[in-house]
């Protein structure tokens, strides 16, 4: 608790021990020194209140809750109700006192969700001694040292030494994962084993750990709509409530006396006093900006980074997915899975391949090279041409190689064998004799088709792949992943064209994400409702793209992302219906006099509570 | 230019009110509070004296606010 809160506390608890003590008292037959005796503890637990009151009317901003508490309870003394005004203020500070507390907690738990913010780097000095210093003084290319069980602060690359990093607090998975000497580690991560040291690569505030905390910090002052909705609300509201109390109070009466009854003013006056307590709008306020917080918090301690409470909202109206098919159902990894129909030996025409393809940056020869798995003799590869989107005709060992795909074997006269396989074949012709050919496959995730069952079960409609690749690879893995429809042989701007497609054929309130990798799908990522990222730990470009990130490229997340989100959004709603429907009704009971002040008690300070109860339950998402 | 500064405040709409007023104060582009960060974000204009506007600003505050703190 802070001192605001504990001297709070204290003054509650005295007001509320004087307030028994005088109610017990025999003082029935001395009002002055009844109401004076009341006074005692009316002004104990709420001189604050009646002095921001003051000072509201004073800098002309009347309608605020402080104004509608003070009038009520003075009005309430005013008319001898010295127990309800003393009780009106008792309660709506233990309100006041409930929510500080809550709102305080749950800070407190988010910062211990996301507890990856680094207090210190070590330095190591000339006499081979320790530092700790703060890691906003560390700068680019400084050595810093990282102890077992000590948290990385800065990204940077291992120079000395090798361990098992724990990367949970990042990606909510708790995969540790080997790192040695020349690997590049990001800041956040946990140091296992062994003492490494670091040459770092980015300055601290560049660095992973903070670039997510300040990601997850910022979310929220990205506003729902709902937030939005609720502030014009509570502009609208109090002072409307405040007219018609005072109408309330002077109208009947008045109607009353030229209709020759008695006008009653302080049944009136009472009822518009209740008016004035139930229209307090701190239940809603509050308990909105408190549920996003609460689920962007949650979500982000599971590895899910929701950029904004305005994407929360969006998500949890998502009907279709677009997914780019590398990196997102498949594992991104191309690997040769098999040679077919050739005269040589295996390991002699990936060789070859290796070789032709060996100044290619593309994919494909990364993983023909990696096949090989072993050193090339570069000197050995002359006259290198690239045909793009075809292959490479290049002079290996004296003689003409040519790697690429049918249209290159039709292009140089050769007839080529067709293949079955699916995926990415390389057909190989040496010196104008085809050779046979390489087939290459990206792999699928091991959980792609339950990812998409799930997600099938968080209620989206029509899950749609986009791929650069061929139409029978796009079919099959549709096929085997349960995507109900495919686009192929898509070179990225067609993605872009597809996605517009899909959006115009979503529904009113149908929303539309895209799920990539990150990488070169920026603008997709933007086109669409929502762009989520995965596997992003360690990319900074799908950070800054996408307006979900998903740390670890576990496809199951996409559906407890979309799953947290609902659950947000049905607090959030679940509130706003509760609070406005007993506000008016018990306005409704108030104004016919069935509602007394402890109905409007409740109406507020309970409604708050309650709120607030449900607004902290978006915090659990872990078993979502 | 965009700053962020922390604050104290006790109320989510006192918050929102904060807001409003920061928003309305000369060389100020556009705010916002976030009341569960407790910080606030500024965007000032363009050749706007940013200590000068955040003087204005707390000033602004304070009138819809009494009891909220911006720290500097």
């Amino acid at each position: 608790m802070t001192d605001k809160q504990k001297n709070l506390l204290i003054r509650v608890i005295v007001a509320g021990v004087l307030m028994v003590i005088l109610t017990l008292l025999p003082l029935d037959d001395y009002p002055i020194l009844r109401f004076l005796l009341f006074l005692i503890p009316y002004l104990t637990v709420g001189y604050d209140i009646l002095r921001k009151a003051f000072k509201g009317i004073k800098n002309k901003q009347v309608f605020d809750e402080h104004f509608l508490m003070a009038v009520a309870t003075i009005g309430a003394m005013a008319l001898g109700e010295y127990t309800e005004g003393v009780a009106v203020m008792w309660f709506y500070q233990i309100g006041e006192l409930f929510q500080s507390y809550a709102v305080g907690k749950s800070r407190r738990n988010i910062a211990e969700l996301m507890d990856i913010r680094p207090d210190y780097a070590n330095i190591e000095n000339e006499d081979g001694s320790i530092e700790k210093v703060d890691p906003d003084d560390i700068e680019i290319g400084t050595i810093i040292v990282v102890q077992p069980g000590e948290k990385i602060p800065i990204d940077g690359v291992i120079r000395e030494g090798n361990t098992t990093l724990n990367t949970a607090a990042l990606t909510g998975e708790s995969v540790p994962r080997d790192v040695k000497c020349g690997d590049e580690v990001i800041s956040g991560c946990i140091n296992m084993s062994g003492l490494i040291k670091i040459e770092t690569t980015k300055e601290f505030d560049e660095s992973t750990a903070s670039k997510i905390l300040d990601l997850v910090e910022n979310a929220s002052s990205r506003k729902s709509k709902s937030e939005q909705f609720i502030t014009k609300f509570a502009r609208v509201y109090t002072p409307a409530v405040c007219y018609s109390a005072l109408a309330l109070a002077v109208i009947p009466p008045i109607i009353r006396f030229f209709m020759g009854l008695d006008p009653i003013w302080s049944q009136w006056v009472y009822r518009a006093l209740t008016f004035l307590v139930i229209s307090c709008p701190c239940a809603i306020v509050v308990s909105i900006p408190l549920s996003f917080f609460g689920g962007i918090g949650g979500a982000s301690n599971q590895g899910i980074l929701i950029k904004g409470s305005n994407f929360m909202e969006t998500l949890a109206s998502v009907k279709t997915i677009a997914f780019d098919k590398t990196g997102t159902i498949t594992k991104g990894n191309f690997e040769v899975s098999d040679i077919h129909h050739s005269p040589l030996s295996d390991s002699e025409l990936l060789e070859i391949a290796a070789l032709a393809e060996s100044h290619s940056t593309h994919p494909i020869s990364r993983s023909l090279m990696l096949a090989h798995g072993k050193e090339l003799d570069m000197s050995r590869v002359t006259d290198i041409s690239e045909i793009s989107g075809a292959g490479v005709l290049a002079n290996v060992d004296g003689h003409n190689v040519a790697a690429g795909n049918l249209n290159l074997m039709r292009h140089i006269g050769i007839t080529a064998k067709e293949c079955h396989s699916t995926g990415t074949i390389v057909h190989m012709a040496i010196d104008g004799k085809y050779v046979g050919h390489i087939v290459i496959s990206d792999e699928l995730k091991e959980n792609s088709e339950e990812a998409i069952a799930e997600l099938k079960k968080a209620g989206i409609k029509r899950a749609v792949m986009l791929t650069g690749d061929k139409d029978k690879v796009a079919k099959k893995i549709a096929e085997d992943v349960g995507i109900d429809e495919y686009y192929a042989e898509l070179l990225p701007a067609d993605k872009v064209t597809h996605v517009e497609k899909l959006l115009k054929e979503c529904g009113e309130k149908e929303k539309l994400a895209f799920v990539g990798d990150g990488i070169n799908d920026a603008p997709v990522l933007s086109r669409a409702d929502i762009g989520i990222a995965m596997g992003a730990l360690g990319s900074d470009a799908a950070i800054e793209a996408a307006d979900v990130v998903l740390m670890d490229d576990d496809p199951m997340k996409i559906s407890k992302a979309i799953k947290i989100a609902k659950k947000c959004i049905r607090i959030v709603y679940e509130n706003i219906y509760f609070a406005i429907l007993v506000k008016l009704g018990c306005l409704l009971l108030g104004a016919l006099g069935i509602a007394n002040m402890w109905l409007a008690i409740f109406a507020d300070v309970g409604v708050m509570v309650i709120c607030v109860l449900n607004a902290i339950r978006c915090l659990a998402v872990k078993n979502l | 230019m965009k700053k962020t500064y922390k604050i104290d405040v006790d109320c989510a709409n006192c918050a929102n009110k904060m807001e409003e007023a920061t928003k309305k104060t000369p060389g100020v582009k556009d705010a916002t509070v976030n009341f569960m960060a407790l910080k606030m974000k500024v965007e000032f204009e363009d050749g706007a004296d940013v200590d000068s506007v955040m003087q204005n600003v707390i000033k602004n505050c304070k009138v819809v606010e009494d009891d909220c703190q911006i720290f500097l």
